[in-house]
């Protein structure tokens, strides 16, 4: 109903903008005399009424009708007064696939059936109803805007001042994220601590939340919860993980980057940058199918090899196929700092007789030195954040581990373990994986921001 | 003298050294990350290519068996030939390739080696071609996934039988077909047509590549308008404020805010309080447009920013309002790099999958998608539930989706690069 109702009013749109702009022509031939604004601009303001207005009728019918109708149905249900509400919605689900041809159930049969008829005699009228409210409100605000048209009306100075607050709205869309995740993880997070003390969430050091089977939080020992809900174990797994991943990308990125900037002819470096960013538009779930498929089992055969007991979900795996993921954010910004040092810098050393090494060593890093921090900075955030190479490669259970070839669980993993598939929205299980989103959050953005001014504060200025 | 000359070139020679050594240190470290671009590709390809091609099964299905006269089947409806039970006769049809065989267990045998769909493949002949069927025709029947990986040499024959999934009586069969040439390639159309299965031999990423393009689509429709309505704001009209700078902050922070994030927020807020379908591409794009709006509106801020001043000034100059200079001409001379930058996000997008298994776009889909509010899988999660399977034939399908993937990410970016080459001008 939906599509076909939206081009109709689109249809409508297009047609009074035709139409305004005629009735615009039409006024300025006939009577000789100029009008306020361009033709078309009264054409844009006849569409612009006859579009928006039935648009946000439409919205709100959508966004309030399946409460609506669900009231509705279900009516005769609440008079009798037995129902809880999580029955009810049951029932409604019940009710529904009935009318949809689905018989599960056959008690209640006369109520249902009622029930039934209702929902389709609803759905029927609500649909008729949308038509004709969301075109005729259409249609009659054409009329109005039509007629509306004379030589005093200025339509440009309406239409711009409409597109004005429409892009405004736009940009307000970044806040709106913003706040809609706060608000998302707080909420949920709030709920989590009233049942998990904020102390036994950031020390404790077990983690089991598959433990959790009991529905009602009422059945639940306090002390039980507390012993369920210890992030230590996964802030140590990923913070081995991430330490890992920089052990392998801040030497091979930082080095490339002093390659790029200093050593490479321009042909090497037209061809080598390139391929080496390719790393980072990479998918990670690729990342994470290489880990768990190429990288884990080639790490154990060689732990093996020499001896060691390697888990096959191995830290270590996870944190080097992270670490190559990571290389290029790091060689690029570094190239950039780096080749952004002025040269007199690097001709004053060689000046001076210095080498090359010595020269990059002891002049362009410490000159570069803030920027270069800055992109370990961004790097372990992102390390902190990546999650399919760790879901995919790395451990799910938590385990307090410091050894690389254990095999060890990080935020984003569990997240995703605790609330892929089915989940029920009220037990602290799933509330926990919203805890562990804020900490990530409040982690990243603690990161960027110091980053930032870590740039900010300590890199020179030359000029 | 001669001692402090000594000196001085020895310690000349360790500086050189050092600097050589150095040198090879950088070289090794560009080496190194270049490599591993190598061994990603070439991991993904090798293991991937085979996927593409099937083994088929050549049978000949005596249909006078099933029916007095084959041109009857000209008459009936696809409905009769549904309600046609055919199970018995095309069991019977493959047992006509080993007429010798008596044991009801090779009997089974023989059958497994053929996927669990054999019957209705044979209906599907039937429908397709009932108007000349002919009293016995030659069918090719897709294998199952032992003898596919076998035949392609994917799964070692010497293991001891207990460890193998393939039985060494299939293999005698499967050699015996083999040399009587009835064991074909083909190319694997239906890997790219059908939806997910349980059984890796008719598994295919035909829903997922539809999943992800109504994803990408939500995603197109949303956040390109979106995004660069908001950049126009921005970079032409908004004053210098603290309304302004909040609002930058932000883009500049959900830039960086972890993927796993925006998908906590499309559960709690977008799933919980808005009640959208779960599983669906609409609500995977509104997630996904959300996570890529950053992208583009720094790309579109940055290329209205490179406009000079002297077309906002010739345009103002002639009597054009602030509006119809930044629309008819500022506007016009941004797009290629708006669209570079929106590519570039449409990429990110397709490409990610942490989000997307939080709203539940990890459900098993048999069918292919109709709209985006059917439930779907996308390509990046398609990866993530068969790497997660234990059969091997999995491993080349997910290798083989991963350089579709890859494939439409390279295909992408370069139109964003043409894009950039073709449109953009220098002042």
């Amino acid at each position: 109903m939906g599509f076909i109702l939206i081009s109709l009013i689109i249809l409508i749109g297009i047609t009074s903008y035709f139409l305004g702009n005629f009735r615009a022509k039409n006024l300025r031939t006939s009577n000789q005399k100029n009008l306020k604004s361009l033709s078309h601009y009264y054409g844009y303001y006849v569409a612009l009424w006859a579009v928006v207005p039935a648009l946000l009728i439409l919205l709100m019918i959508t966004s309030f009708k399946s409460f609506f109708i669900e009231q509705y149905v279900l009516s005769d249900f609440i008079a009798l007064g037995s129902y809880t509400e999580t029955e009810l919605s049951l029932l409604f689900t019940q009710i529904e696939n009935t009318a949809l041809g689905i018989k599960l159930f056959d008690e209640n049969t006369i109520l249902i059936d009622g029930a039934v008829n209702k929902l389709n005699y609803i759905n029927k009228t609500i649909e008729n109803l949308t038509y004709v409210t969301v075109l005729g409100f259409s249609g009659l605000l054409v009329l109005y805007s039509v007629f509306n048209i004379n030589h005093k009306l200025n339509s440009r100075k309406i239409v711009e001042k409409f597109l004005l607050v429409l892009y405004f709205t736009c940009s307000l869309v970044a806040i709106m994220t913003t706040v809609g995740i706060i608000f998302s993880l707080l909420y949920e997070t709030l709920r989590f601590f009233s049942q998990v003390p904020i102390t036994d969430f950031l020390f404790g050091l077990n983690w089991s939340p598959q433990r959790v089977f009991v529905r009602e939080a009422g059945d639940l020992d306090t002390r039980d919860l507390a012993n369920a809900f210890g992030a230590v174990p996964l802030f140590a797994g990923t913070f081995l993980i991430a330490l890992i991943a920089m052990c392998v990308s801040v030497p091979v990125g930082l080095l490339t980057a002093i390659y790029m900037s200093e050593y490479a002819s321009p042909k090497v470096r037209d061809w080598a940058k390139p391929i080496i960013e390719i790393l980072a538009g990479i998918p990670t779930v690729v990342y994470g199918f290489f880990a768990a498929l190429t990288v884990a089992p080639l790490v154990r055969d060689i732990g093996q090899g020499a001896g060691l007991t390697v888990s096959s979900e191995s830290a270590l795996a996870a944190g080097f196929v992270m670490g190559i993921m990571i290389i290029p954010f790091i060689s690029s910004l570094s190239d950039d700092v780096i080749k952004s040092v002025p040269q007199s810098l690097r001709e004053g050393s060689y000046a001076m007789g210095a080498t090359k090494r010595e020269t990059i060593v002891k002049v362009l890093l410490p000159a570069a030195l803030p920027g270069i921090v800055g992109s370990f900075l961004l790097a372990v955030s992102r390390a902190i954040g990546e999650t399919m190479i760790v879901v995919m490669a790395a451990g799910l259970n938590a385990k307090l581990t410091a050894n690389p070839l254990d095999a060890a669980t990080t935020i984003t993993t569990q997240i995703v373990v605790i609330l892929i598939g089915d989940q029920e929205f009220d037990s602290p299980k799933t509330q926990s994986a919203f805890a562990l989103g804020l900490t990530l959050f409040v982690v990243t953005l603690a990161l960027n921001f110091i980053a930032l001014q870590v740039v900010k504060k300590y890199t020179e200025r030359y000029d | 003298m001669t001692d402090r000359i000594e000196q001085r070139i020895n310690s000349l020679n360790k500086r050189l050294n050092s600097e050589k050594r150095f040198r090879i240190y950088c070289i090794g470290a560009m080496s190194f990350a270049l490599a591993w671009v190598l061994i990603l590709f070439l991991n993904i390809f090798s293991s991937g290519y085979s996927a593409f091609y099937r083994t088929v099964i050549q049978v000949d299905v005596p249909f006078l068996n099933l029916i007095e006269d084959t041109t009857q089947f000209s008459e009936m409806s696809s409905e009769d030939i549904n309600n046609l039970s055919m199970y018995s006769f095309s069991k019977k049809a493959i047992y006509g390739l080993f007429p010798d065989i008596e044991e009801k267990k090779d009997k089974k045998m023989l059958i497994r080696l053929f996927s669990i769909e054999f019957e209705q493949e044979i209906r599907e002949f039937l429908k397709s071609n009932k108007s000349n069927i002919n009293e016995t025709e030659t069918i090719y029947l897709t294998a199952s996934d032992d003898v596919d990986q076998v035949n392609k040499g994917n799964y070692p024959r010497d293991l001891d039988e207990d460890k193998r999934r393939i039985k060494d009586i299939q293999l005698l069969f499967f050699d015996d077909l083999v040399d009587r040439g009835l064991v074909s390639y083909e190319f694997n159309l239906p890997f790219l047509m059908r939806g997910d299965s349980r059984e890796p031999e008719l598994a295919g990423v035909g829903g997922s590549i539809v999943g992800s393009l109504f994803t990408i689509l939500v995603v197109l429709i949303l956040s390109f308008p979106i995004g660069i309505f908001a950049a126009i704001y921005l970079e032409e009209f908004a004053s210098k404020n603290r309304v302004t700078d909040f609002i930058e902050i932000n883009i500049n922070n959900l830039a960086a805010v972890p993927s796993i994030v925006f998908g906590l927020l499309g559960l709690g807020i977008i799933l919980n309080t808005f009640g959208l379908p779960r599983s669906t591409p609409l609500v995977g794009g509104i997630v996904l447009s959300l996570m890529t709006l950053p992208t583009i509106i720094i790309a579109t801020r940055a290329s209205l920013r490179a406009v000079p001043p002297s077309i906002r000034e010739g345009a103002l100059a002639v009597g054009a309002t602030k509006m119809q200079a930044v629309m008819h001409h500022v506007v016009p001379v941004a797009m290629p790099g708006a669209l570079t930058g929106t590519i570039i996000g449409l990429a990110q997008a397709l490409g990610e999958t942490a989000p997307l298994l939080l709203i539940g776009m990890v459900a098993f889909v048999v069918d292919v998608p109709q709209t985006p509010l059917d439930a779907s899988a996308s390509l990046p999660v398609q990866v993530y539930l068969w790497s997660e399977s234990a059969e091997r034939g999995y491993v080349e399908k997910t290798s083989a989706t991963i350089m579709m993937l890859l494939g439409f990410l390279i295909l992408m970016n370069l139109a964003a690069v043409l894009i950039r080459r073709k449109f953009e001008t220098k002042w």
